[in-house]
């Protein structure tokens, strides 16, 4: 009889085990889970086989949440509580949301972004957001059988900062750990890009229930570089319903709406326009609660004629795109079509038109997003075979920058700067004798603040008495993987350093997270000890294999002396994970990370020469 | 700053991206480096590595993107030579132009603004072109000054007559947002 295996304590017991990763494409309309698989994407569906989840969440009156099917059944009974759409509430006020008179929500406008009062309390956008992403953890876990690693969420590309960070905080929220913020036209060309063996340059245009982004991408030899992206982060399939909502109105002579009637025209709306993609007229039938009967019928001539305007919008960005790319339509191979609102025929043919070829569709519109995010999320958890050696480059959307006097901006980096990315700017003083210096970031392309979206505002004090002019603040801007801004500001010139990091504002302060995961019935149950062991025993594990390989392959990298002391503490790290105090835990990871920074940097100095090597060869043999 | 060992060690970003340092370049070569060593430290990299590593990567990264953007850009790619040689630009103080590059910027400026008025795309495609002729023109200039190294204030004078042109370039296509839109 073989003998049956046991690992060493504080070892990962199967060396390449295959860590669970997801990829969540959390839509405007529905959000998906996705995974890797032997090597193959797929979507989990739920139970029932439905790979879909509706965005619909309801806060219902006696203490339950319902999510998905379940919510969007109830959604013209209980339209207050019922929330669709939440993706458009995301890092937004109440003036940025478009219809706000036909929500049927109470809405709470806070600072930043607007919150809604359900009958479970006033929730926050990024808790309803939460709600959807919970969901999908569980249904991935469940399906996946063990906890995740982490999640690759998408963010339609045109996402301002404030729209980032509450993705960002919804997912923390959710119990999730984030590998990547992953823009969907990006996501997209990952699925089409590797299913296809794509070569060359590609648009991407992803027209979703509430976003609309175009991304011009560069694919080469397993590299994928986003070039340029646009957008309009209020323009979706939700507004060609809202055109057919207000048509609908007008032709059966309506009077103004019970929400629940709003709901449910809206609802018919929605299989309106869904029929026409495949018919040349649909039927608009419904009973209202004042007992009026809804009888009409929609063409598909009426119904391109009143969102041609809708159409036309998406040309713009697609200009500007191209534009920015340096690129004329000649120049593009291929067009990748993605989001459920590019199945109408008329965005089908209004992109062939403009790009004089006939649009890709030959993946799942609703699905590509949430299978690329899965291969992202694959490689991100470190489970990379071979031949999935491809590399992501990405881009911010929309130029950031800082106000000066007279209210106008200063562009400290520009759109479409590939990322991660830094830039610092010197500013002074105004005044003789001024002390303190006041910031404002902003981000948008206008020239003036007041047409720009404030991102955050903070202050430098202590600067010395000077001249005005005499001082000098450098202000860094470093936006990181995620498209995420940290902003630092230091007054140089007298030696006094004085720095201040600033996130932006629009997501929630952490202190409010702290707050609504203290007051999340699923946290308070459980044992606080418990789930600090976890993350840090995960946090642990991951950086004793990562020291562990990089020990393997760059040792000469370090010195006799230097190698014992890492070891050591290594090794004191590993006796500290088979136990279960979790602040030794911590402790021991913390004294690992500080003694390998040296040889981390070293390690990166080495992949710089070793990319420069192998170039020069290169060089030669062509 | 954990960059400064490697920083210190390289002379510029020519030699990061394994090039010599001149203005006339083979936009392909550099484009190959760069991906090259992005393949090498891009965060996504070390998604899973521990902090100090993730943070030199970011850090690396982001250095990487800024020489990559410098060079690959004409006239940031003229500047930036010219401060190795100890010239500076100055793009902001130094606005002294030739008389004749100032009356075709004035002519080209009006042409523009007639254009838009008409609201001709077709004229600002024509204008446009032009516009391109005249940038690679300077752009040998350039590099014949820079790369033979005889004439560093004249190729200063240059490249501050190719950043005329860049801002022109923009306004073209601001000129296109405004037909565009209306």
């Amino acid at each position: 009889m073989a003998l049956l295996q046991i690992a060493e304590p504080g070892q990962s017991s199967a060396p390449h085990e295959h860590r669970l990763a997801v990829g969540i494409d959390l839509g405007t309309t529905n959000s998906l889970v996705a995974t890797v698989r032997n090597g193959v994407a797929t979507v989990l569906p739920d139970e029932q086989g439905r790979p879909l989840l509706p965005s619909i969440v309801r806060y219902g009156p006696d203490g339950r949440i319902e999510v998905g099917y379940a919510a969007q059944a109830q959604q013209s009974n209980d339209p207050r509580n019922t929330i669709i759409s939440v993706k458009r509430f995301m890092g937004r006020s109440v003036k940025d949301v478009a219809h706000v008179e036909n929500a049927p929500y109470d809405f709470v406008d806070a600072p930043g972004m607007l919150q809604l009062r359900t009958a479970q309390g006033v929730k926050s956008p990024v808790e309803v957001s939460s709600e959807i992403l919970k969901v999908l953890r569980r249904r991935a876990e469940l399906a996946l059988g063990g906890d995740l690693v982490g999640a690759v969420v998408t963010v339609p590309a045109y996402f301002d900062e404030g729209q980032r960070q509450a993705t960002k905080d919804a997912a923390r929220l959710a119990g999730l750990n984030i590998l990547r913020l992953l823009n969907e036209p990006t996501a997209a060309a990952i699925a089409y890009g590797l299913d296809n063996a794509a070569e060359g340059i590609y648009a991407v245009f992803d027209l979703g229930g509430g976003t609309f982004d175009i991304s011009i991408l560069k694919l080469s030899r397993g590299v994928f570089e986003v070039v340029a992206t646009n957008g309009d982060s209020l323009l979706g399939g939700d507004d060609f319903d809202h055109r057919v909502f207000c048509w609908a109105l007008g032709e059966a002579k309506l009077p103004p709406l019970q929400p629940r009637d709003v709901r449910l025209l809206y609802a018919k709306a929605r299989e309106a326009k869904e029929t026409l993609t495949y018919h040349g007229e649909a039927p608009i039938t419904a009973r209202l609660s004042g007992g009026e009967f809804v009888d009409l019928k929609l063409t598909t001539e009426a119904f391109c004629s009143m969102t041609q305007t809708l159409v036309n919008k998406t040309i713009g960005p697609t200009r500007r795109a191209l534009r920015d790319a340096g690129l004329t339509v000649e120049g593009i191979k291929g067009v990748v079509m993605v989001g459920g609102a590019t199945r109408m025929p008329q965005v089908q043919r209004a992109v062939g038109e403009f790009f004089r070829c006939d649009p890709l569709n030959n993946l799942d519109p609703d699905k590509v997003v949430a299978l690329g995010a899965a291969m992202q999320a694959n490689v991100l958890a470190g489970n990379r075979a071979q031949g999935e050696d491809w590399l992501l480059l990405d881009v911010i959307p929309l130029s950031l920058g800082m106000e000066t006097m007279g209210g106008l901006v200063e562009r400290i980096i520009p759109r479409n700067s590939t990322i991660p990315a830094a830039r610092a700017q010197e500013f002074t003083t105004f005044k003789d004798g001024q002390g303190a210096m006041s910031f404002h970031v902003v981000q948008g392309e206008r020239e003036l603040v007041c047409d720009c979206r404030s991102l955050a505002r903070f202050e430098l004090r202590g600067i010395p008495p000077m001249a005005a002019g005499a001082a000098r603040v450098r202000v860094t801007f470093q936006v990181d993987a995620d498209g995420l801004l940290a902003v630092t500001a230091r007054e140089k010139s007298t030696g006094v350093e004085t720095s201040v990091t600033v996130k932006p504002s629009y997501g929630l302060s952490d202190a409010e997270i702290e707050r609504m995961l203290r007051d999340s019935v699923e946290h308070a149950r459980e044992d606080m000890h418990a789930r600090a062991l976890q993350e840090n025993r995960v946090e642990g594990e991951r950086l004793a294999d990562a020291v562990r390989a990089a020990l393997a392959s760059d040792a000469e990298l370090l010195s006799a002396e230097e190698r014992s002391g890492i070891g050591r503490l290594l090794e004191e790290l590993r006796a500290t994970l088979a136990g279960s105090d979790h602040r030794a835990i911590k402790r021991a990871s913390e004294a690992l990370n500080r003694a390998t920074e040296d040889f981390a940097a070293r390690r990166m100095d080495a992949g710089v020469r070793r990319a420069l090597a192998g170039q020069k060869i290169a060089n030669l043999g062509g | 700053m954990r960059l400064r060992r490697i920083v210190q060690r390289l002379k510029n970003h020519f030699e990061l991206f394994g090039l010599q340092p001149a203005y006339a370049l083979e936009l392909e070569q550099l484009e190959r480096a760069y991906r090259e060593i992005q393949t090498r430290i891009h965060p996504d990299r070390f998604a899973r590595a521990g902090d100090a590593e993730r943070r030199a990567s970011m850090q690396w990264t982001t250095h990487v993107n800024e020489a990559y953007r410098i060079l690959k850009s004409p006239v940031q790619r003229g500047k930036y030579l010219l401060s190795l040689q100890g010239v500076d630009v100055a793009f902001e103080s130094n606005t002294a132009m030739a008389a004749d590059f100032l009356v075709q910027q004035m002519q080209w400026r009006e042409q523009l603004e007639e254009a838009l008025e008409r609201r001709d795309a077709a004229e600002l495609e024509r204008l446009r072109a032009r516009l391109q002729g005249e940038r690679r023109a300077l752009e040998g200039r350039i590099a014949e000054r820079i790369d033979g190294k005889a004439d560093a204030a004249g190729a200063a004078d240059l490249v501050r007559r190719l950043m005329f042109l860049e801002k022109f370039d923009a306004d073209i296509d601001a000129g296109f947002e405004t037909i565009e839109s209306s």
